[in-house]
């Protein structure tokens, strides 16, 4: 046995190394896609679960034990169920659409660092990639909004781009504002500026801009209460109304996917990443597990995150448009400008926890 | 050459995890015209609307606010592309990039609150 590993690694090392560098590139975008993909599975359960406890219902519990097969049963009924193209539609737009929604919900995956030392590209420009790959996301419920040709679906695009787009204003002037505290581009380093304990992470500092950033988050995945785009009883399913079997369950995923991309985002950005909470405490002795940083920590505050998306839903009604409208431009903008001067003014004067950025 | 290549490198695993993403894309939609097979009529086929037979093309035409957020959109956004490498070299360039900036957001602040008063930003 022995032996056979050998001589399989002996062959392994006679590959280029470009060669090499690519097969384990694949390997790993392979294990992170399908890790994606099932806690996607396991989400659509979880909010459920969720849901139907705080409207004091059970959920599903009949598929395996405890309902818990229940995603799967969900994905082989959305696979033999039949597509339905309507015959006015823009054919070729209308099968391009749900691709070019779960293109850069996973392909965003590329620039997240797991845990310390694991990411699958490790680039400079990080942040500008994860920006322009969210962007890329509204094409897809545009282009399905037009090329479905029903009105309820192009009612929901226009709604739907207007209001990604004004939400993406201010999730960028928050990222500004981390960026400042970081000092880096790469969501590594950005995780690394945090290191320390709680007590160090930018959520403190930066308490008003990661409000403006998580909410955004919720508006920019069309989530309730900010799901207009949707709105089954105002415009039935808006920009999906036509979309069936296999073709919806692709813009599903790709919009259960964005919600943990995003849970994702702001553990990295404003709760320390894979960071401990306790790494400040060194009563709990050097080598005590809740100090070390560990992909455990990241999976704990995604949870969180993903559990406060379902949380809202449960919790608040639908906006009204103009309301939706007013926050993104009137309150989100303002307060992550003023915060951006706050913090520029701050470092300038080295005061409180911004005091080391203008070393 | 000295850094290039290197650099480039790092961005070959996205290259290819644009690909996986795409692939798992058409896997999935490839499977679903396989196994869902169906009888197609014009019934079917017709565009939802709550029964009644549509009435007209539905590209219409719609609210010029859309429109306006849009070119708004663009303005900020570019601002906010303007604002990614000053906040990156804050430590570099210290309070003249800082007043620098701050003549910069100024001038847009003073922009924003004209669209403000001139109710560009106004739904109802």
């Amino acid at each position: 046995m022995a032996e056979f590993l050998q001589s399989l690694m002996a062959y392994w090392e006679s590959f280029p190394a470009d060669l090499r560098f690519v097969v384990i590139a694949t390997m790993q975008i392979l294990a992170v896609t399908i890790c994606v993909i099932l806690t996607v599975a396991f989400t659509t359960y979880f909010e459920r679960k969720v849901i139907g406890s705080m409207q004091g219902r059970i959920g599903p519990n009949r598929v395996g034990p405890l309902g818990l097969l229940q995603p799967f049963a969900d994905v082989i009924k959305l696979l033999i169920k039949e597509v339905v193209i309507p015959q006015k539609s823009n054919r070729f737009l209308f099968v391009i659409a749900p691709l070019l929604s779960i293109i850069p919900a996973l392909a965003t995956w590329a620039v997240i660092p797991l845990s310390d030392g694991f990411v699958i590209a490790d680039i400079n420009a990080g942040l500008l990639y994860v920006l322009a790959l969210t962007s890329v996301g509204v094409y897809g419920v545009i282009l399905a909004g037009w090329a479905t040709n029903s009105k309820y679906a192009f009612l929901g695009a226009m709604r739907s781009a207007a209001q990604i787009v004004a939400y993406e204003i201010a999730m960028g002037f928050a990222l500004v504002g981390v960026l400042m505290a970081a000092g880096s581009l790469n969501l590594g380093d950005i995780t690394r500026a945090q290191a320390g304990g709680l007590s160090h992470w930018f959520i403190l500092p930066l308490l008003p801009l990661f409000f403006v950033y998580f909410i955004s988050g919720v508006a920019e995945t069309n989530r309730a209460p900010f799901d207009v785009a949707e709105g089954e009883s105002e415009i039935v399913a808006g920009f999906h109304v036509e979309y069936s079997g296999v073709a919806f369950a692709v813009f599903f995923l790709a919009e259960y996917a964005n919600m943990v991309l995003i849970s994702a985002l702001t553990a990295i950005f404003f709760l320390g990443g894979w960071a401990s909470p306790f790494e400040g405490w060194s009563f709990l002795g050097d080598d005590s597990l809740l100090r070390a940083t560990s992909f455990f920590w990241l999976a704990a505050k995604i949870s969180f995150f993903i559990f406060v998306f379902f949380w809202l839903r449960a919790t608040f009604p639908r906006y009204r448009y103009d309301q939706i409208m007013r926050l993104g431009w009137k309150v989100f903008i303002p307060i992550t400008i003023v915060w951006i001067a706050v913090e520029g003014v701050m470092a300038w004067l080295h005061v409180g926890p911004w005091a080391r950025l203008a070393s | 050459m000295g850094r290039s290549p290197r650099m480039l490198q790092n961005y070959v695993p996205i290259l290819i995890f644009l690909g996986v993403a795409t692939g798992i894309g058409l896997v999935l939609l490839a499977l679903g015209f396989l196994f869902g097979s169906g009888q197609k009529d014009a019934e079917k086929l017709s565009p939802y609307e709550c029964g009644f037979e549509p009435f007209e093309d539905s590209r219409m035409k719609f609210d010029v606010r859309y429109y306006l957020v849009a070119i708004l959109f663009i303005i900020f956004d570019l601002e906010i592309a303007f604002l990614f490498p000053w906040a990156v070299s804050l430590d570099s360039i210290g309070g003249f990039g800082l007043i620098a900036m701050a003549i910069f957001l100024t001038l847009l602040v003073v922009g924003f609150i004209y669209e403000w008063k001139k109710g560009a930003l106004e739904w109802d």
